[in-house]
């Protein structure tokens, strides 16, 4: 029986895919077996799929839940009253939100997890953290969305935790500047949400004569791309312009999904995202669900070793990418690296029955 | 009415010409010559089939049949409200008016379709004719977003109104008042299914079965299966020697034909997702069939609440009967077109009329499910929108 421990206190990118894969087949198959016997829309669909859990399967063969499931039902693999925390997707107003549920196990697994593979980048000790971000996300606890999640989870891994911006999502530079002053010379985490930095943060310093000493700041950031290819900024130009407003040159992305919070994969200093001992990815053909090679774009699979609580360890997500290499990235991390082009462009259906569409 | 967001692509302020008898000459002329305008159209193929609609030996033969035998007249103002997502429907719609005698206007798609731009093309430049000028005045094409006021002024002019575009659609316009004279067609949601004979399908030469898989292909993926008339259900007749070789041989056929079949990433996952949904209600799939993300078939144990079961994109529900009759019981006012293959037409007529059935209003083979006629969903829409003179 696989167990969360076994790879908890093992170095995150230290496995090469092949000792990797022997692990995963193992752990799917217990975390599937483990699903299956306790969600019962889970079952339905497994066996609905003509999945037969009881032979041997290899990573690539494990079914997947389409990531829009997870909107349209409530998936458990636990009794409702061991529930601690369901988080949301974050959704604009009418659009369904994805809603996952939390134990307390799987929650204390994202936390163990999200720390191996942040302190990768990091280092171990905590560091003095810059949040651009507003403290008013944080205000209603109940519900968790994608960005309060985010921000909390990271939070753990600073200390003197401060909020850049304000209520009004406005840069709050008498803040920022006081928590410049009191970590001189330290190394500092910036965390955020990759559009509330481009809008709230760079852009702001951009237009403002002020100019913010990060010269040794860590940026973090995550969240998705879409508002920003709109504005075509990618991963390069991002990292060029905060350099020019604060000086900050250490800056990574991280591609996660609240549907698999805690296994994020981290980019790394070459520019390529990773797996790490928690998770893997696999890029698909829509055509089939037939695997990519290598550097061919497809759908975007995650697979997650930490829920418990609910069915999603293994995702089909609605993001295009490619795999980069396995075991071969430059910044020595072992296991397979990714780039994600971005969501599935929409495309209309025909058909007859829309006439006097909605607005 | 003048309003920033009603545009005309035809005509201007709402038609006014005195009705005129069905197939009129001026009219069956007219669309004549769009039919030739319209035929150079090689790269829309639905602008095509249009034109080939329109053609002089087909309207000529629908008015030998239409007949002489009663006196009647257009009602006078039609006004038409055509769906969005089939590019050429509005056309249709506009010829139904025209044919029984109509002033028309017709609200086109939101959506800036190329055809809609053709077709309106065609009609201005006809309308510039002098053989044409009595059509003059009796044509609007309108385009404009969702909005009550212009679909009310409209509506409060009109003698006729045919709304198309489902279930949601026609509750909203019926919110809209019609004259207390006008009538209304609707044409609402509707829930369409095949029946193939399995062991007639054994019979067939190879290629043969490829005309027949290519014909299913035009009824369903065509439209990526959303249209009233595609099918989500089939119905396997097996009779006693029943064997699934007919059905898979079917299958695979139909896979042959929808390779050309643009499946788009979101639609794949649209259909995934989809299948996974059904999969956890309670519906009684026996088993479940995947050809790659082409073809998925979910094998249906009982035929219960089916009509609510609609396939997209090529997902397709299966049961087997002994006797097309085990369907009679399902069968409610919403079921449309029956596509049919290897099942003779007197045995299907006999199916509805003996089951005394409140659905199905088209039985064509399969092939011609999308195939629009002046007879649709159970109307004559020429006579619907044509007055009787008693004399």
């Amino acid at each position: 029986m696989f167990q969360f421990e076994e790879i908890a206190s093992l170095p995150p990118f230290s496995l090469a895919q092949r000792d990797k894969e022997a692990l995963f087949e193992r752990a799917m198959t217990d975390l599937t077996l483990h699903h299956l016997e306790r969600c019962m829309d889970y079952k339905k669909i497994v066996q609905g799929l003509g999945f037969d859990p009881k032979s041997s399967h290899g990573v690539l063969d494990f079914p997947f839940l389409p990531v829009r499931l997870f909107k349209s039902h409530e998936l458990l693999s636990t009794d409702r009253s061991e529930i601690v925390k369901t988080m949301t997707s974050s959704g604009t107003t009418g659009q369904r939100v994805s809603k996952i549920f939390l134990d307390r196990e799987t929650s204390a697994r994202q936390t163990k997890a999200l720390a191996r593979i942040a302190s990768d980048f990091l280092g171990g000790r905590r560091m003095p953290m810059l949040v651009i971000d507003s403290s008013d996300l944080l205000k209603n606890r109940s519900m968790f969305s994608a960005r309060g999640a985010g921000i909390l989870g990271f939070s753990m891994l600073g200390r003197d935790v401060t909020y850049a911006l304000d209520g009004e999502m406005k840069l709050n530079f008498d803040a920022v500047e006081d928590f410049l002053d009191r970590h001189r010379d330290e190394n500092i985490l910036l965390f955020g949400f990759t559009f509330m930095i481009w809008e709230h943060f760079y852009k702001t310093l951009a237009k403002s004569a002020r100019r913010l000493p990060i010269e040794n700041g860590i940026v973090i950031h995550g969240g998705g791309w879409k508002k920003m290819r709109d504005e075509a900024v990618d991963s390069a130009s991002f990292r060029e312009a905060l350099r020019s407003v604060c000086g900050a040159s250490r800056v990574h992305n991280y591609y996660g999904m609240v549907e698999q919070t805690g296994s994020i994969f981290m980019e790394c200093e070459e520019g390529r995202l990773h797996c790490s001992i928690f998770s893997d990815v696999i890029v698909r053909n829509h055509m089939d669900f037939s695997p990519c090679r290598t550097g061919e774009d497809g759908l975007i699979q995650v697979i997650s070793l930490l829920p418990g609580s609910y069915p999603g360890h293994s995702i089909l997500t609605e993001d295009t990418g490619c795999i980069t290499g396995i075991d071969d990235c430059p910044c020595g991390r072992l296991g397979r690296t990714f780039t994600v082009r971005g969501r599935i462009a929409q495309a209309e259906a025909r058909g007859c029955s829309d006439t006097y569409e909605k607005r | 009415m003048k309003k920033d967001n009603l545009f005309y692509l035809v005509g201007e302020g709402v038609p006014n010409r005195r009705p005129t008898r069905p197939y009129s000459d001026t009219a069956c002329s007219f669309l004549a010559a769009m039919s030739e305008l319209l035929l150079t159209h090689r790269e829309f193929p639905d602008v095509v089939s249009f034109a080939f609609f329109c053609r002089r030996a087909n309207i000529t033969r629908l008015k030998a049949e239409f007949g002489s035998s009663e006196v009647r007249l257009g009602r006078g103002l039609a006004f038409h409200i055509t769906p969005s997502n089939i590019p050429i429907n509005f056309a249709f719609s506009l010829v139904y008016g025209m044919l029984s005698g109509n002033s028309n206007v017709v609200r086109v798609p939101t959506k800036l379709w190329p055809q809609v731009d053709i077709v309106c093309g065609a009609i201005n430049s006809l309308l510039e004719r002098p053989e044409f000028s009595e059509l003059d005045g009796g044509i609007a094409m309108v385009r404009y977003e969702r909005d009550d006021e212009v679909t009310r002024h409209f509506s409060e002019r009109c003698d006729a109104r045919v709304v198309w575009g489902g279930d949601e659609t026609v509750r909203a316009i019926r919110c809209i008042p019609i004259p207390p004279r006008a009538i209304e067609i609707s044409f609402a949601d509707r829930y369409s299914f095949c029946v193939i004979d399995e062991d007639a399908i054994m019979k067939l030469s190879d290629a043969a079965i490829a005309r027949v898989a290519d014909g299913f292909y035009n009824d369903t993926y065509l439209v990526d299966q959303n249209a009233c008339s595609s099918p989500s259900l089939i119905v396997w007749l097996g009779g006693a020697r029943r064997s699934p070789e007919g059905r898979e041989r079917f299958w695979r056929s139909v896979e042959q034909s929808a390779r050309k079949y643009d499946l788009a990433p979101i639609h794949a996952m649209d259909k995934y997702s989809m299948l996974c949904d059904f999969l956890t209600q309670d519906l009684g799939v026996e088993s479940v069939a995947r050809h790659g993300n082409l073809i998925y078939r979910l094998k249906l144990a009982s035929l219960n609440d089916v009509e609510n079961l609609r396939g997209k994109f090529g997902v397709f529900f299966e049961y087997e009967a002994d006797d097309i009759g085990e369907i009679a019981p399902h069968v409610t006012s919403k079921w449309q077109t029956l596509t049919y293959f290897g099942v003779e037409k007197d045995t299907l007529a006999r199916f509805v009329t003996d089951n005394s059935l409140t659905g199905i209003d088209r039985m064509v083979p399969i092939g011609s499910a999308l195939d629009i006629g002046v007879v649709w969903d159970g109307y004559d829409i020429i006579r619907t929108l044509s007055r009787v003179v008693w004399i």
